[in-house]
């Protein structure tokens, strides 16, 4: 399971530029996010465990913070599918 | 289903690649640095320059003393990402072709030299090259006679080498991102769009097609109508930062009944796509209507490649309610309406009724 996590938080950071960042900021509200991220993430999140992101998912709560694509992962029940060479 | 690929007759060629010895200048300059401009050739740099088309280099030179020549001409500024080295010209084409993101059917390339033509004709079958021997047939050529541009159209060159430079910037800012948005000073206007606005705005109908809610495009005549009607507001948005203005970047169709504004169209250009214009404008919409007591409803038409704005519409707190006729209808409860973001400056241009209750 950590290994979810590292991997939600390297494509983060690979955006943000930048490891000064907790888990469970909330990147959307501080400004840092914009549409071009919003789709790398679906697309990152769709592709890297196996899912698929529906509408009804396609909430920002889900998409906010490390710590909020994480759970989303879980409750969708998927597991990586590659290693972490995003 | 995307009727905005038009096939024109003539296909139109958005960027030049010159040659320079004995095409811009008469004379090697690897074997003698006396070179003589071409008066015809500077006259040509000029007019494309104008008609809004982007012009670049492919030569086979040592890149520093030919940019110096270059510059001498009073011509540098003139290309963008020039090409100059000893590789194989349709090497540097094709690197031209990702940057300027151009495809390379929509290149022209002129040289003096049949062997180039062809090495660049032949890995490249759909680019149009001309003989740089007699320039002035290209004054007239068909390919190179561009359609009434408008003011953004014309200033094209400059705003890709705004855009170079904030490239350049954003790269070697290496910090954090949201540090290199700051430092931009993004100042973002929206304005109720004018008689002025349309060609524009007609443009961006036309040429948006990821960052467009609808994918339709609208005649000129069709957003005068909205401009004069009582039941529209058809609202156009500028971008500008450190380096320069964007130009007008986004278009907002707004139909308005006393209780229920609905957004009938939304496109911002890709242009802009990493600055988060996008969900600055639906909230800034959002907060308009909540402040006004007004529903705020948006429409979608999906096809191949707008889901980028299926996901703007929802990360702006957009829900799927309905739809009808391949029309799919989202409303926004206005119960998660977000501040602009702090390294976006808001403007407001007056007349702009949508926005009067903030000020």
């Amino acid at each position: 399971m950590d290994t979810e996590r590292r991997q939600i938080r390297s494509f983060f950071a690979q955006y943000l530029r930048s490891e000064d960042f907790d888990d469970a900021d909330d990147v959307f509200t501080s400004g840092r996010m914009n549409s071009l991220f919003a789709i790398q993430l679906v697309l990152f999140v769709e592709k890297q465990f196996s899912l698929t992101v529906d509408s009804q998912d396609l909430d920002v709560r889900n998409f906010s913070s490390v710590d909020a694509v994480y759970n989303f992962v879980l409750r969708k029940g998927a597991v990586s599918t590659r290693q972490a060479s995003v | 289903m995307i009727a905005n690929d038009v096939a024109q007759s003539a296909p139109k060629i958005k960027c030049v690649v010159w040659d320079l010895d004995n095409t811009i200048w008469n004379g090697i300059l690897a074997e003698n640095d006396a070179v003589h401009l071409r008066p015809d050739a500077l006259q040509l740099i000029k007019e494309f320059d104008r008609r809004g088309i982007l012009q670049s280099i492919a030569s086979k030179n040592e890149h520093d003393p030919a940019m110096e020549k270059l510059r001498s001409f009073g011509l540098d500024e003139f290309f963008l990402y020039p090409q100059i080295s000893w590789e194989r010209k349709s090497t540097g084409i094709r690197r031209l072709s990702k940057s300027l993101d151009v495809p390379v059917d929509a290149f022209g390339f002129i040289d003096d030299d049949p062997f180039e033509r062809d090495e660049v004709l032949n890995t490249f079958p759909g680019i149009q090259t001309f003989d740089a021997t007699d320039l002035g047939v290209l004054f007239a050529a068909d390919a190179l006679v561009s359609k009434v541009t408008t003011e953004d159209g014309r200033r094209r060159r400059l705003m890709y080498q705004r855009d170079i430079k904030r490239k350049q910037a954003e790269e070697e800012a290496g910090a954090d991102n949201s540090d290199f948005l700051s430092s931009l000073g993004l100042v973002l206007t929206i304005s109720r769009a004018s008689e002025e606005d349309l060609d524009r705005a007609e443009e961006l109908t036309i040429r948006t097609h990821q960052l467009n809610t609808t994918g339709r495009a609208y005649s000129r005549e069709e957003l005068s109508g909205f401009i004069n009607s009582h039941t529209h507001e058809l609202l156009i948005t500028g971008l500008e930062d450190k380096y320069g203005p964007y130009g007008r970047v986004g278009l907002l169709l707004l139909e308005c009944h006393p209780h229920l504004w609905t957004i009938q169209l939304f496109l911002t250009s890709c242009r802009v796509i990493s600055r988060g214009i996008g969900g600055v404008l639906l909230h800034w919409l959002a907060a308009r209507a909540k402040a006004r007591g007004v529903r705020l409803q948006g429409t979608f038409v999906p096809n191949d490649r707008n889901r980028i704005m299926w996901i703007t519409y929802h990360f702006a707190n957009f829900r799927e309610i309905g739809s009808s006729s391949g029309v799919v209808i989202l409303a926004n409860d206005l119960s998660r309406v977000q501040p602009v973001p702090s390294y976006i400056a808001l403007q407001l241009e007056a007349p702009c009724p949508i926005g009067r209750t903030e000020r």
